[in-house]
Parts: structure tokens; sequence; C-alpha cells
């Protein structure tokens, strides 16, 4: 009997020391989701504000006398015309009790800098403007929009705060003449990089990304099939063969840096391509990107069973002509899964790419190969170093167009291999 | 001759010698009788012509690319006025990048005229020289032309010639691999070779303190650079640890969980969700890190009464660990799985548990298998590149606590090079040393855990 209860005693433990080892795995695996959930979720919460942006709204004077500096009323005039004092004097039609200096400067900075070359570009089209009194709703600048889109932030002591109290009353003075609204970020989809944030835009890099993509492709996605297919299909078994494919494994682990150091030592140092450009980066990525492209043509190839080859060879075919006429076209819907999911590594890759340059504040959107540029990750990498407070919500935004662009690419993959891929 | 119209010629050229050889070819063969018909299809008469404009015009383009800006800047410093250089106190290279780097569009009102002439000089040797290459190029593919057509006759195998070029084009590419590693473990030998010249091996290994700022004018005494790198290794090592203690519980505990608890339907809506931790870019941990995790440890800390930045080795160290769980995960998953059915049979039977099976029996059996994957790990977060520049901090602090900021190789290896031009200072070549040791620690980890597991893959097979 005794033994019988030590028995079910330890049963007892055992069973204990059963579910509690379950729920630890268990612990294991929703840490990791939550993990993933709070990561997504942080990132949407700050980005979605990146997508609006604050507008007020103000009577417009074009004043003749500060757009004509004399009589003749050249076209030239408006185009060197002072319209920040336009702003300024608008914004002081609503605010008729301010008249200090530095107090209206700082009433001048609630619009962002960008409209006064809109308000020009305005007058030119329309010249019947000069001397109206127009309502428009003018971008605010970035300090502006970060306090009105996040309300806890007025609740920050003075100090810590991006504007004084004062320019707060103002603030708040304006909204409640229902005078400022938020609307789509239009900047955001069309614009490069800039100083200011609620002018820059994801544009500029994202064509850079696309630059530089395409070179990554057309180098890599021919080698390596043409690798793939030496290696799986015709190499003889030998030490060469063997060494070449030490090679690859041992490339698909190097550090993603290391090539960049690579590309600034031969491509720039060496072979002098220019710094900063999408072509250099490309290469770089095509290099990175071989690898995972000559594993998954490989494995296709090996997935193709082998009676399509017997079947080939049995009507005469070279092996040559066996595999570019029939392993090759049935293997590649998974040739190009594999490399659909090489080009989402290559996109979200930035560490080589900073090495050769690609890391430059560019304004411009870049208009070839040749042209500095920068890629969506580094402009995300860019965005987070910049101290302004602003550039924290476009930081966010541009890692959600980076993470929509990669489920874009992924699904795209998947859709692939279930729609082609033969089951053998 | 600009390059597109070359270009145009070419392509216009490759296609009507394909079309034309391989009518000749089918015109050959509608003549002769039937057991003497071309050996080879009439296409591979085409195909064959084709690729011999192909390979030669393009060696041609690629060496007359690379080896252009050489030959030019030869030509240039021959030519250059002697009142220019004479006048010049700088290295003959410079005078030659100003030269370069005048646009004869917008030339400043002061630019020295000679300049000026040497610039105009050097846009027309550069205009004169590639209409010259481009012009031989197409000569060179005439004549290649003409040669392949003449060669169609029944005693000429088209299909091998083109099979074996196709061949020695797909053993070309797959010895793309061989080269560039070749290309990077020379680049890195070739610059850190220039460190060491400068800063002592051993001084570079061992050294207790680095501060790589070097003295910006010659003679300053004050800010000679330091270059020990011990504080950087540690600091990596530091990382590394957190990252793992973060990774190898979850990782592992999730394998189990998923190859011997999960039920398959549980399992293929978990693999995947792993695997997307696995596919955000590294530049969203790091922002992650800098953004959130940062900033929370730093709240924490304040709220216990510490005062810590917002940059340490745990907020890096952290997120870093959550990037690689799906790596451990799905590489134990593996070798768990490996395991064979047997073993588990005879655990079962003896009367064990699901997790005594899983302690005593899988996971010992495993183990190998695991510890290959914890070494790819390791290898991957010692190579980890924007997490910690995002979040780890830029000072070389030689320390063992957690919530302070440390620095690792590949935070270094990015500041030392960003924003610099120039490679004949310590402190951009440094940057090299550091990637040499990067790489040969990698390499020497990724080998190890290759090994490790094909043994053990062998012991189970």
């Amino acid at each position: 009997m005794n033994n019988l209860k030590k028995i079910e005693y330890s049963l007892k433990k055992r069973k204990r020391q059963e579910s509690r080892f379950k729920i630890y795995g268990l612990l294991g695996i929703t840490s990791a989701v939550t993990f993933l959930c709070i990561i997504l979720s942080s990132i949407f919460m700050e980005g979605k504000k990146a997508f609006l942006s604050t507008y007020i709204k103000l009577e417009v004077y074009f004043d003749p006398d500060i757009i004509y500096t004399d009589n003749d009323q050249k076209e030239e005039d408006i185009k060197f015309a002072n319209f920040q004092k336009i702003i300024k004097n608008s914004l002081n039609s609503f605010f008729p009790e301010i008249s200090d200096k530095g107090e209206l400067r700082k009433l001048s900075n609630f619009i962002s800098s960008s409209e006064e070359e809109n308000l020009m570009r305005l007058v030119l089209e329309n010249k019947q403007l000069i001397g109206q009194k127009v309502t428009l709703w003018l971008l605010a600048s970035s300090k502006i929009d970060v306090i009105n889109k996040n309300p806890d932030m007025e609740l920050i002591a003075e100090e810590d705060r991006l504007i004084s109290n004062l320019e707060l009353n103002w603030l708040n003075e304006i909204r409640s003449a229902n005078n400022i609204e938020s609307n789509f970020n239009k900047n955001f989809f069309v614009k490069a990089d800039s100083t200011e944030p609620e002018q820059a835009g994801i544009w500029g890099s994202l064509v850079g990304s696309f630059f530089t993509l395409f070179v990554t492709l057309i180098l890599s996605f021919p080698i390596a099939v043409a690798a793939g297919v030496f290696l799986e299909e015709l190499a003889p078994k030998n030490k060469f063969t063997d060494f070449i494919e030490v090679n690859i494994n041992n490339l698909a682990a190097v550090p993603s840096i290391i090539f960049g150091l690579l590309g600034l030592a031969i491509f720039l140092n060496v072979m002098h391509l220019p710094r900063s450009a999408p072509i250099v980066g490309g290469m770089v990525l095509a290099l990175m990107t071989l690898p995972t492209i000559i594993i998954a043509t490989r494995a296709s190839l090996k997935a193709v069973p082998p009676s399509i080859r017997e079947a080939a060879i049995g009507l005469g075919a070279t092996k040559f002509q066996t595999v570019t006429h029939h392993v090759l076209p049935l293997s590649l819907p998974g040739i190009l899964t594999g490399t659909i999911i090489g080009m989402s590594q290559a996109l979200g890759e930035s560490a080589p790419l900073l090495m050769i340059g690609m890391v430059a504040f560019i304004v411009d959107v870049p208009g070839s190969f040749l042209d500095s540029s920068t890629v969506l990750p580094v402009q995300i990498y860019l965005w987070k170093s910049t101290a302004a407070r602003g550039f924290v919500e476009l930081t966010a935004a541009g890692v959600m167009v980076l993470l929509s662009f990669l489920i874009l690419m992924n699904g795209l993959a998947v859709y692939i291999r279930q729609k082609f891929e033969k089951k053998w | 001759m600009g390059f597109w119209s070359f270009f145009f010629i070419l392509v216009v050229l490759g296609l009507s010698v394909h079309w034309y050889a391989t009518n000749k070819a089918l015109k050959l063969n509608a003549k002769l009788e039937k057991g003497s018909k071309l050996p080879s299809l009439p296409s591979y008469y085409g195909t064959y012509s084709l690729l011999l404009i192909i390979f030669p015009t393009s060696s041609l383009l690629l060496l007359w690319l690379v080896g252009k800006p050489f030959i030019l800047e030869y030509i240039l410093l021959q030519n250059i006025p002697e009142q220019l250089s004479a006048n010049f106190d700088g290295a003959p290279s410079m005078l030659v990048d100003s030269i370069k780097a005048v646009d004869l569009e917008r030339i400043f009102p002061g630019t020295n005229p000679l300049i000026v002439e040497s610039a105009t000089y050097f846009k027309d040797l550069n205009n004169y020289s590639n209409s010259f290459a481009y012009f031989s190029i197409l000569i060179v593919a005439f004549l290649s032309s003409y040669f392949s057509l003449k060669k169609i006759s029944t005693t000429f195998k088209a299909r091998q010639a083109v099979e074996k070029s196709n061949i020695n084009l797909l053993i070309f590419s797959s010895t793309i691999a061989i080269i560039t590693t070749i290309g990077i473990i020379f680049s890195l030998i070739f610059e850190a070779l220039r460190f060491f010249d400068e800063i002592p091996f051993f001084d570079f290994l061992f050294g207790l303190s680095w501060s790589p700022q070097t003295a910006i004018r010659e003679g300053q005494i004050a800010s000679q650079g330091v270059f020990g790198a011990i504080p950087i290794f540690s600091g990596t090592l530091l990382i590394t640890l957190i990252a793992m203690s973060v990774a190898i519980p979850v990782g592992l505990l999730s394998a189990v969980y998923l190859s011997e608890y999960a039920t398959p339907k549980v399992r293929q809506t978990f693999k995947p969700i792993l695997e997307i931790l696995a596919g955000v870019p590294t530049v969203v941990y790091g922002f992650f890190a800098a953004i959130t995790v940062g900033p929370f440890f730093k709240d924490l800390a304040n709220y216990s009464g510490f005062n810590i930045a917002s940059e340490s080795a745990i907020a890096a160290g952290g997120v870093m660990g959550i990037m690689i769980i799906p790596f451990i995960s799905s590489l134990s998953d593996d070798v768990i799985s490996a395991v064979p059915k047997s073993l588990r049979d005879a655990s079962y039977a003896m009367g064990a548990t699901k997790s005594e099976t899983v302690k005593k029996i899988i996971l010992p059996a495993a183990l190998p298998g695991i510890i290959g994957a914890i070494l790819l790990a390791v290898s991957r977060a010692i190579g980890e590149t924007m997490i910690v520049v995002m979040a780890a901090g830029i000072a070389a602090n030689l320390t063992a606590n957690p919530f302070e900021a440390v620095t690792t190789v590949t935070v270094q290896i990015v500041t030392l090079l960003i924003g610099d031009q120039e490679f004949d200072s310590a402190k951009t070549l440094a940057a090299f040393a550091l990637g040499i040791t990067l790489f040969v620690a990698t390499l020497f980890l990724n080998l190890l855990a290759l090994k490790i597991v094909s043994k053990y893959r062998e012991r189970y097979e």
C-alpha cells in the first residue's frame, strides 16, 4: 500500500510537471507572438499620425505693395517677392493685438516655410489675385502639427514642450475659431527628404529603392539561376564544385555589413564607381541576394521528378536541352518565389548601403541609376537619427510603407507558389 | 558615336545575323540529301553566330569601361600644360581631380584658365576615345559575324559549340560566389594591413581603450587616436549575451511546443507568425528599440531611482533577441523533428510523460543540432548592424552593466566610415581591421555550426 501511495503521489507530481512544462512552451510561443504584436502596434500607433497633416485657415491679403517693389509690375517681381511677409501679415490680422517683433516672428513660424513658394505659384498662375483677400488653408509647421496631433503634449511642462505657453494660447485661439483642421498629408507621398518634417516625403527613397532593386534583380537573377542549374543538374561531383558550395553556404551567413565593406573597397575605391548611386547599391545587394536565389533554384530543381529528365533524354535530348526545355520551365514558379523573397530581403537591407554612401541627405527624387539617392530603410534610419520631434511620426510611417511593400512582395510569392507550383 | 546609337547598331546587327544564319542553314539543309544534312538544327547556327557577337563585344566593352578612367587619366597627366603642374602644390592626382571636377557648362569666375583648358581637353578626349572604342568594338562585331557566317557547313557542329559555351557561362556564374569571397578577403586584408602598419596588431587586439579621433592637422598631440578594441569586443559580447538570453529560452520553448504539443492546426497558424518576425527588416527593429524599448527601460530605471540613458545595452540586446527568436525556433524545430520516432516511442513505452520524454530523451538527442543552431544565431547576432547602430550608442565603455550604453564592432564600422571619404587615416582603416575580425569570427562560428549540424544529421540518417 505504501508503494502504491508513493507512486500515486509521484504521479501527481509528474502530471503537475507535465502541465507546467506545457505552459512554459505555450508561454514561449505567446511571448514571441506578443512581441510581434507590440512592435507592429507601436509602429502603427505612431505612424498613422504622419498620414495627416495640420492646416490653418487664413485670410491672405496679396498686398500689391509687398509683391511689386516698383511700378513696372514684372513677373520677376512676383518670383522674388517677400511672401513670408504676406503670411506674417495675414497671421497678424488674425491676432491684431500682437505687435512685438519677436512674438510676430514666433507667430509666423506657425506656417510651414513651403507655403511661401506655394503662394508664389498661386499668384503666378492667377495674377488677378494681387490686391485681393483670399481665404486659404495653409500647411502648419511641424511643431504645431505635432502639438495638434498629440493633445497630451500640451500637459508637459513648458520648458520641455515644443512650443511655449504663449504659442499654445494662440493655437487654442485658432482652434476655437475653428480655423484648424487635419487633412491628408500629400507631401509624404510625393516628396523626397527635407529638413522640415512637414515637407519631407518618402517618394524620393521609394524611387531610389526601385532603381537599386532593379539593378539587384537584373544582376542576381540570371547569375543565380545559372549557378543553381549548373550545381544541381550539370556539375560533376568533385572538389571544385564542393568548394563552390561551401562558398555559397558561407556567403549566405556573412554579416551584411561585410558586403558593404567589399563594395566600398572594390566598387568605389578600385573601380571608381559613383558614391551613393543605386547602381553600386544594387551590385552590393546582388552579391548578398545570390545565395538566397541559388538555394531556392536548387531546391525547386530538385523537386522536379527524375522521370521528366529520363523521358526527355530517352527522346534524344541532350542534357542541356533537357534542363533548359523541360526541367527549368517546370521549376520556374519555385525559382520566382525564391527570387521575390530574396528581393524583399534586399529591400529591407540597409547596413551595407550605409557603407557605400547611400546615407546622404538627398532632396531631389533620383532620376537615374547614377544619381545620388537613398533607399527606403536608409531613409527610415536617417529620419530616426534626426532630432526634430516631427520626424518620429514620419519614421514610423516610413516603416509602415516599408512593411506594406514587404507584405505585398511576400503575398505575391505565396500566390505564385500556390497558383503555379506543381505537386508531383 | 554615342552609347545608345552604338548599342542600337549592335542589337540590330545581332538580330539580323541570327536571322540570316538560321535562314542560311535552313536553305542549306533544303538543298542537301537526306543522309547528309547539317549536324545541328538550323537555329543553333543562328545562336552560334549571335554568341560570337555577344561574347567579344561584351568583354571588350567591359574592359573599356573598367580601363577607361585609368587610360584617360594617364593621357591627361601627360598633356597637362607645364605651367599648371609646376605651380600646383599637391599630388598630380589631386590636379587631375580638380580638372575633372570642372563643370564646363557653369565655369566659376576666377577658375584658372589653364584648368578650364585642360578640362575642355579632357572632355574632348573622353568623347573621342568613347567614339573610337565603340567604333572598334563594332568592327570586331562585324568581323566575327562574317567569320561565323562563313563557318556554316556540314562539317561544323553548331549545337556542341553553343552548349559548350553555355555550360562555360554557367560555370562562370557559379564561380561568382568564389570571386565574391576572394574579393571580401582581399579587400579586408589589404586595408587592414595598412591599418596594422600604423597600429601594432596586439595593441589593437588587446588594448583597453578606444577613441579613434586622429589628429586633424599634422603635429597635433592631444588627439592622437587610440585603437584598443577590447571595449568594443566586450560590448559586442554583452549585447550578444543579452540577445541570446532572450532568444534561446523563447525560441527553444516555442520549438518544443510547436513540434511536440501543438495540434497541426495550431502549428500551421503559429509557424508563419514566427516567420513574420524573421521577415521584419532590422531597421524596423532598430527603430522599435530606439523609440519604444530604450525609453521604456529609461522610465523604469527613473521610477526605481536610477538614472540611465535611453541608449542601453539591454534595449538593443533585448530587441535583437526578439529578432533572433524565429532563427532559433525554426532551426531547432528542424532538429527536434529529425529525432527518430523510435526514441520517442521507446520513452513512452517506459511510462514517461511527454515532458519527461522531451527533457530526458529528445533534447539530449537533438543537443548537437540545437548547439549548432545557437552558434549560427550567435554569429547572426554579432554581425547584426542596424539595431545596435540605432539603439546601442557609440561610446566605447568597458562595462558589464546592461543598463549602460556600450558599442559593438558593427556600430564602430558604421560610425568610422559614414561621411568619411579619405582612406589614408588610421581612423577609416580601423573599420577594415574591425571588419576582418568580424568576418573571421562569423566564419569560424558558421563553419563550426555547419560541421556540428552535418555530423548530427549523419547520426540519424
